[in-house]
């Protein structure tokens, strides 16, 4: 829980810090001929936002999705508080304590909120479900990040946006989640649905429990949540700064810069 | 803490409070196998006071024959239709499936109980070769399965020489009076298997998965569900009941006949299914709606014999009803997704 990581960490260091949570070393990943990550490197410590931002094709979601045990990258190594750990699948990740909230937020719009709330994840008293548990654990959840719902059989199809995605951040939140990705979770929506969950992720972030990373299109949004940010361009970690010390305009130049080098076959970093 | 925020449209607001015949109204709407259950009540009481006999033991015994099987097929075909796949080939599982009790006892010289057992194991051999192919090539459900309709088609009419068989001797006596000989026993099965696969549906991880599957495919799989497990257990579940159909049927009728089952009793179940509230496009569905539409089927049919309307007309009236029950569901999932109910 030292603070040191806080004054060191424009670039990324070879030793792990006494609060790092996870760290990304070589990591690469192809899919046939196509190379969608080439080397990443990036490390998150405790209770830190980590914003991940890079253009469209610069493999953010092939990321994420290594990250939270979906793929398995073709080389590289991760490690969790200091011990390399090989994420075989969702389900031992999220043992790990490394969960994702996906931009399609991966909920059923037939089940209730606390159905999708404990979706691969329920409590079962053999042979049936716990519904009465499960349905009060959800209610507790969502209390306690304050979001508004009036009721946990609510079907989901039935919800707004915000709250959707309120619910995909709160499932992850009440079972033991150390480190959160959440892909684009400002994606589709409107400035005030963009603000609630802006606040649920200042929220979990004051606890100081959960260590997040925030993938980000649209970073203006997610700016003023972040501790930090990480570009990603052609499949590998570009600049890493906190966020104090870039801006939106450093930012944008950076992203721009780098889509009419790939245009046209040039440098323009200065032209902006 | 709660009130710091508020979402931003929070689930529609309360209507004022409707009075208590609209609340029972909606109430009974917002339950899916409420209309269907309506539409059984009302036909009771039609053919109960327009026939002199639809009350008569005897006869509700005709009404358990009619429905019973359709029950079983319809079931399974739920747990299809709410992953989002269906299966064509049921109805032939269900003709096919009495012929490997046969040839296993026969020829095979086992006992009928293990017969039996090797019936359902092919049947449910079957299931997961109609999902494997589905799930893992990328068929079409709609076409695996009716594949396997013709296949299991020409393998029962081959092996059959086209011709009737009599039930093994072996099997005769308790062992068939309890599945399906007896007056009651076949409703009974269909009975339990209802009760068992409404658990399972309702209360089960299985039946969650079912739903999530059917409802969200991508969801379900970034949830870190095996989609693939569920489904190809489904279309086993599904093949492995028409198995189990065909022979309750096989020995109640005291025969094993290649013209049993096929497409017709497929399309009932199907029908059956899609009456009681299950939705084709996949993540809608409730197998006690399913038995309840059996129940309507059944009770039309016998019905219109007592009546003495002709089959011809049986049909018109099972179409109307199934594009009137498809045209309900359609309406009502809209006013409920909107709140309205």
């Amino acid at each position: 829980m030292t603070d040191d990581a806080a004054t060191t960490e424009a670039t990324t260091e070879e030793r792990p810090g006494p609060s790092e949570v996870l760290r990304v070393e070589h990591i690469g990943m192809r899919f046939g001929g196509l190379t969608a990550l080439r080397d990443v490197n990036l490390h998150l410590d405790q209770g830190e936002v980590l914003g991940l931002i890079g253009d469209n094709g610069a493999g953010k979601s092939t990321l994420m999705k290594i990250l939270c045990g979906f793929q398995q990258p073709t080389s590289g190594r991760i490690t969790l508080y200091g011990d390399e750990v090989h994420l075989r699948s969702v389900e031992h990740a999220r043992s790990l304590g490394i969960d994702i909230v996906y931009q399609d937020l991966a909920l059923v719009n037939q089940l209730s909120v606390y159905h999708n709330m404990f979706l691969n994840r329920e409590v079962v008293r053999w042979p049936f479900l716990s519904n009465r548990t499960m349905r009060k654990r959800a209610r507790e959840a969502l209390d306690s990040i304050g979001v508004q719902i009036d009721s946990v059989d609510t079907e989901v199809a039935k919800l707004s946006g915000g709250q959707r995605q309120a619910i995909a951040v709160a499932r992850s939140v009440f079972s033991d989640t150390r480190v959160l990705l959440l892909d684009e979770p400002l994606a589709a929506m409107g400035a005030k649905e963009g603000r609630l969950i802006l606040d649920l992720v200042e929220d979990l972030k004051a606890r100081g429990n959960v260590s997040m990373i925030i993938i980000a299109h649209n970073y203006g949004q997610v700016m003023g949540v972040c501790d930090r940010v990480n570009l990603l361009q052609n499949g590998a970690i570009t600049f890493d700064r906190r966020t104090e010390d870039t801006s939106l305009e450093e930012l944008t130049d950076l992203v721009v810069s780098e889509y009419r080098r790939r245009i046209n076959g040039r440098d323009d970093t200065n032209s902006g | 803490m709660s009130d710091t925020r508020t979402a931003p449209e929070t689930v529609p607001a309360a209507p004022p409070p409707p009075g208590l015949g609209r609340r029972v109204g909606a109430g009974f709407l917002r339950m899916r196998e409420a209309s269907i259950l309506a539409v059984a009540i009302i036909l009771v009481v039609y053919f109960w006071a327009n026939t002199a006999d639809f009350l008569e033991t005897s006869n509700l015994v005709t009404v358990s024959h009619y429905t019973a099987p359709i029950a079983i097929l319809a079931v399974g075909e739920v747990f299809l239709l709410i992953s989002g796949e269906i299966d064509l080939s049921v109805g032939w599982m269900y003709t096919f499936a009495p012929f490997v009790m046969y040839f296993a006892v026969e020829n095979g010289g086992f006992p009928p109980i293990l017969g039996i057992i090797a019936a359902l194991l092919v049947s449910a051999l079957v299931g997961f070769i109609n999902g494997t192919v589905t799930v893992r090539l990328g068929v079409p459900a709609f076409v695996t399965t009716l594949g396997m309709l013709f296949a299991l088609e020409g393998i029962t009419l081959i092996t059959s020489g086209s011709f009737p068989k009599e039930i093994p001797a072996s099997a005769a006596g308790g062992l068939q009076t309890v599945l399906g000989h007896q007056d009651w026993s076949e409703i009974i099965w269909a009975g339990v298997v209802v009760a068992v696969f409404y658990l399972v549906l309702t209360r089960m991880r299985w039946g969650l998965y079912t739903f999530a599957v059917g409802g969200n495919l991508l969801g379900a799989t970034e949830s870190g569900i095996k989609v693939a497990r569920v489904k190809i257990g489904n279309f086993m579940i599904c093949s492995t009941l028409g198995g189990f159909t065909g022979i309750l049927e096989a020995f109640r009728i005291d025969s094993i006949d290649p013209a049993a089952g096929g497409e017709t009793v497929m399309f009932y179940a199907v029908a059956a299914a899609v009456i009681g509230g299950t939705a084709l496009a996949g993540g809608v569905g409730t197998v006690l709606g399913a038995f309840l539409g059996a129940v309507v089927l059944g009770i039309l049919q016998d019905g219109f014999n007592l009546l003495g309307v002709s089959a011809n007309t049986y049909y018109l009236i099972l179409g109307i009803a199934v594009l009137v029950a498809m045209i309900a569901n359609v309406y009502l999932a809209r006013l409920r997704r909107t709140g309205r109910i």
